[in-house]
Formats: structure tokens, sequence, C-alpha cells
């Protein structure tokens, strides 16, 4: 049986796209992407440029426990949202700068993800998704029933933009957008650098061989826990930047749907390259958009649809099949 | 002790759904190895085709409970035959995956057909009303769908347990390798167990039409809850799935009865606990971390 993270690309090729590529490559793709990064609000409306980089950093923070861990989570809107109504409360009830309350989201998606990584990592595959599924729900219910803090389904209206009193920031979506992407790139950066660290080689070995990294000496399920903390205060970065942008926090932001979606978008570009997130986001993000857009009120036949035909089809992903591509060429 | 017993009829009923969709939620994880993320929907499909076919053909609950879970089972096998089987080789998430797309897709074609409003459902005369039993009125229709959920999980037990396919069936969960090697075609009983499965969520849900709202977003929270008593049960654990169907349903019913505000909640606290002192499920066998 192959494993969900090494069924897309050979365990060898992941290998040399983690180490082989050239540094001009990894430096030209860098350029690229932070080019794309920069210019988006001038190509699409600035909200939904930044609902792209949210999504995306949320997609890239799956891919860190799904691609190098080999853990499917079917539960991170708990973090995502969960960081999305802390950030919208500690703004409004604080009023401190946006960066700061968005910050107090991830940390308190942080604090959530213990007791429920705690719980989940003690299974492994099917079982993890489902458990992770049923706490993020649990979560969602309390959400709904705490309306006098959450809103219940009417939602956290009014979150505030403040950002040090400068006022094109606080009203203008396409400046927010730049002072957003900071945090945004920020997280982007810590999940490369997870990745290519020595403790992100372990997280390979426990996600190829969970046994032999246990002979070895490594704690399995403690690494399981820290990678999955990890990986919620990235979704919490993510979830908090989406609030504070949309100024108000909707319940199903919670909701399993929400943890549905950053799977596709990591699927559709490709488990665990990191960049396949963030083409995923965007790309999802933009057929939703468009779909809205037209009046079209079907938006999960489209969604799901691609769902399957990625699942059925093109398992590597957008990202994945072009680094399969890539590399056979250079082999050949 | 009026109350109790009320409470108690109720759980048991709603548990009666869960029950019979994890049983069928079970058989599929058996012999197939795949968490059917689509069961909600399946369960759904059944609600809308029994108002459906109330509304088009005037067709009686008590016909549709027959006619419904057989379109449910042909449903079922062609949707494993086209899709679920190609998926079966590689690891069981690409499956959860596969059919969680088929439940986005089949929630919202459901809801452009047939709007988000609900569709009506008039429960037969002879099931309405109340049944006084020691002096305490109770419900006839949830006697009545503790009744039908008894009757066919003892149906599924005898089968499972008493018949040539069951042992196959059985022998085939348990040890496939094993049930292959001894001359048993295990891979022609992967469709017939699909839409069985498949069918016994429509079921399910023709049961609910009468006693819930007939949305498309009916099964979507109901797959989080069915999935909570799988977990509770253990996986794969035929008398786990009904054990644990009834039980979320009664700790559901008494929850909503004694305290409102955490009722939902309550699944999930029985659930970690479960996790946490029994990770295989109650009556699920420790499995090697795959």
């Amino acid at each position: 049986m192959t494993s969900i993270a090494t069924a897309g690309a050979s365990v060898t090729e992941q290998h040399a796209a983690i180490a082989g590529a050239r540094p001009w490559q990894r430096l030209v793709l860098l350029a690229v992407g932070l080019l794309v990064a920069l210019g988006l609000p001038w190509f699409v409306y600035p909200p939904v440029a930044m609902d792209i980089a949210a999504w995306a950093l949320f997609a890239v923070a799956l891919d860190l426990l799904l691609g190098y861990c080999g853990l499917l989570s079917f539960g991170h809107a708990a973090f995502w949202g969960g960081s999305a109504y802390a950030t919208g409360l500690i703004a409004i009830h604080l009023g401190v700068p946006f960066p700061l309350a968005v910050l107090g989201g991830a940390v308190f998606a942080m604090i959530l993800a213990v007791p429920i990584g705690y719980l989940s990592v003690k299974r492994s595959g099917i079982y993890f998704a489902m458990v992770t599924l049923a706490f993020a729900q649990m979560l969602f219910f309390i959400a709904n029933q705490a309306s006098s803090l959450t809103g219940g389904e009417n939602g956290l209206q009014g979150v505030p933009r403040s950002f040090f009193g400068i006022e094109a920031v606080e009203t203008d979506a396409f400046f927010f957008y730049y002072a957003a992407l900071p945090i945004i790139l920020l997280g982007m950066w810590a999940a490369w650098r997870i990745v290519h660290s020595p403790f992100g080689r372990v997280l390979v070995a426990i996600r190829d061989n969970a046994p032999r990294a246990r002979a070895l000496g490594y704690d399995v399920e403690r690494y399981k826990l820290i990678v999955f903390v990890l990986s919620a205060g990235l979704s919490g970065l993510a979830g908090g930047v989406f609030a504070v942008s949309h100024g108000f926090v909707a319940l199903p932001e919670l909701h399993w749907t929400t943890s549905g979606e950053v799977v596709l978008m990591t699927v559709l570009g490709g488990i665990g390259t990191l960049w396949g997130g963030v083409i995923g986001a965007g790309l999802i993000v933009m057929l939703a958009d468009y779909l809205a857009s037209s009046g079209f009120d079907g938006i999960g036949i489209v969604t799901g649809g691609v769902f399957v035909t990625v699942v059925l089809l093109f398992r590597r992903g957008i990202w994945g099949t072009a680094r399969h591509l890539w590399l056979n060429r250079k082999r050949s | 002790m009026n109350a109790v017993l009320q409470y108690t009829v109720q759980g048991l009923a709603a548990g009666s759904f869960y029950a019979l969709a994890a049983l069928g939620l079970a058989v599929i994880f058996g012999v197939l190895g795949v968490v059917n993320f689509a069961h909600g929907a399946f369960y759904m499909l059944g609600a809308v085709a029994a108002a459906v076919l109330l509304d088009t053909v005037g067709m009686s609950l008590w016909l549709a409970l027959i006619v419904v879970p057989v379109l449910m089972l042909v449903f079922g096998m062609l949707v494993e035959r086209l899709l679920v089987r190609w998926l079966l080789p590689l690891d069981p998430l690409y499956n959860l995956l596969l059919t969680f797309g088929l439940t986005l897709l089949l929630v919202d074609l459901v809801k452009r057909r047939y709007g988000v409003s609900g569709l009506p459902y008039d429960r037969p005369d002879a099931l309405d009303g109340r049944v006084q039993v020691a002096g305490i009125g109770l419900p006839v229709y949830q006697l009545f769908v503790i009744g039908v959920a008894l009757l066919v999980c003892l149906g599924v037990w005898l089968l499972m347990t008493r018949t040539r396919v069951g042992m196959i069936v059985r022998a085939a969960t348990e040890r496939p390798e094993l049930a292959g090697a001894l001359g048993i075609n295990v891979g022609r009983w992967v469709t017939p167990v699909f839409g069985f499965g498949v069918a016994l969520a429509g079921l399910a849900g023709v049961l609910a039409a009468p006693f819930r709202a007939i949305t498309a977003e009916m099964g979507s929270d109901f797959i989080i809850i069915l999935f909570a008593v799988v977990v509770i049960g253990g996986l794969g654990s035929i008398v786990g799935a009904v054990v644990g169907g009834f039980l979320v349903g009664l700790v559901e019913a008494f929850g909503q009865a004694y305290a409102p505000t955490f009722a939902q909640v309550l699944i999930f606290v029985l659930m970690a606990v479960v996790v946490l002192a029994r990770p295989a499920g109650l009556f699920g066998r420790e499995e090697a971390t795959a």
C-alpha cells in the first residue's frame, strides 16, 4: 500500500526535489513567487488577493502536516477559524494593531492544538483524519453555542483593522494587502525552514517508516505533536489575517467544509510540495470568486468535481506533475 | 421515571439512524478498507428519494422502505464500479478524499434541484400519534423506527453469522489474504458489499424522512456524528457500530434534556474519553499502526 504522501511522487523524486534542485533554480522560483505576491492586488480585486494569500498559507500549513508527516488532518478549520475568532476578539476588545491581534490568534490556535493533537496523534492514517474532523466539529458546536462571545450564527461583527493610525491601510484593501503580506510570507518562510531543517528530515523519516524511526530512538508521537502544533500556528496566522481582512468572522470558518476546502487546495496543488498549496489556493479562490460573481450557486458541484477528478487522475497535483516532468526531462 | 423513559425512547430512535448508517459504514470499511465520507450524503439521498417518490408517484412510506434501499444499492454499486474501485490499491485516504468530493457534488446537486428550504413528508396515519405504555404516552413513530432498526441489525447479524455469504464477508474482512489463499474470490464481494452499505445509509434516510427536516444539508452533521460513532465503537466492528450508534443517540437525547448547551459537545467528549482509554474503540481490535 502506497502512503498518501508518496503515491504521487516517488520518494527518491521528493528527495531530489528537496536536496537536488540547483540554487539558481530555487532563486528564480522564489523571485517569481515574490513578484506574483507583490503584484497580485494590481491584477485581481485586492480583497480577493488577500483571500488568496491567506488560503495559500493555510494550504502550506496543512501540507506541512500532510506532505511531510503523512498525517491528513480533516480538522484544520479548528485552527483557522479558532484563530479568526481569537484575532477578532482581541482586535475588538483590546484595539491593538492587527498584526498583534493575528499573532494572538495564532498563539490561541497553537494552544488549542495541544490537546487536540495529543489525542489525535495516538492514531494515524484514516483514524487521524476522522478524529481531527470530529474535534474540529466539536469546536464548531461550542462556537455556535457561545453566541454571547462569538455572535453565534450571525458571526463576529465589526473586527477593526487598526494599524498604527495609518489610514490608508485601515480603510483601503489595496494597502492593507501590503501591510498583511509580510505576515503571510513570514509564515511561508517558517514552513520552508521547518521542512528543510533536521527536524523536517526526521518528519519525513517518520512518514516513510514510523517503526524504523521509533527504533532509531525518535519519539514519534512527540514529533507528530510538535508538527501538528506548528501547522496549527501557521493556519492560525492565515485565519487571523483572513478575519481582519474581512472585518468579521463567520461561523462556517469553523465548519468541516472549510477543513475540506484546504485539503482540496493542497491536493490540487500537489501534496508534499509546499508550492503546490499556493497554486491550489490561488486557483480555488479565483474559481470560487468567478462562480460567485457569475451567479452560479452550486460551487460544490465544481469543486467536488475537481476533487474527484484530481484524486482519480492527477494524484501528484499540479505542482507535483510539473516537478515530475521537469525531473524526468533531466534524467533522460 | 416518566421523563427518563421518554428520553430513552427518543435517544434510541435517534440512535437507530446512527446504528443503521454506521452498520453500513462498518461493513464497507471491513471489506474494502474505505471510510466512506459520502455516507451522510447517501443518507440524505435516501430521505430525498423517499420525499420525491411520495410527491411524484404517491409512494407510501412502507413501499419506500423497500424501494429506496434497492435504488441506493444499485447507485452504490455504480459508485464503487466507476469511482471507488480505482483507488482501492492505494492509501485508504485517497478514497476518503474521493468520497469527500462526491459529498460536495451530491449535496450541491440536490440543493440546486430541490432548493434549501426542505421537502415535506407526512408520516402515515398508522404511525402518527402516541401509544400508552405503562401510563406514559410514547410517540408511535419513534417506537417504529427503533423496531425497524433492531430488526435490520438482527437481520444483518444473522446474515453475517449464519449464512455462507456472511462467512465469506467476515473472512474477507478479518483475514483477506488468508481468505484469498483458501480460494475465496474476495474481489467479487467488493461491489455488492459497498452497495449494501450504501443501501443501509439510504434506509436510515427513508426512516428519517418523516422525522427530520429533509434538506440537502441533513447529512452534513450526520456524517460527523457517524464518524464519532465508529471511532467510539471501533472502526470496522459491526457490533461496535450498532452499540456505538445507540449509545450516541442516548447521549444526545439525555444531553438535550438535561444540558442542552452541551448536548452536541458531549458526544465528542465521549469520543475523546474512548480515544484516550481505548484507542481502538470499544469493540475494535488493536491494529498495528499503519
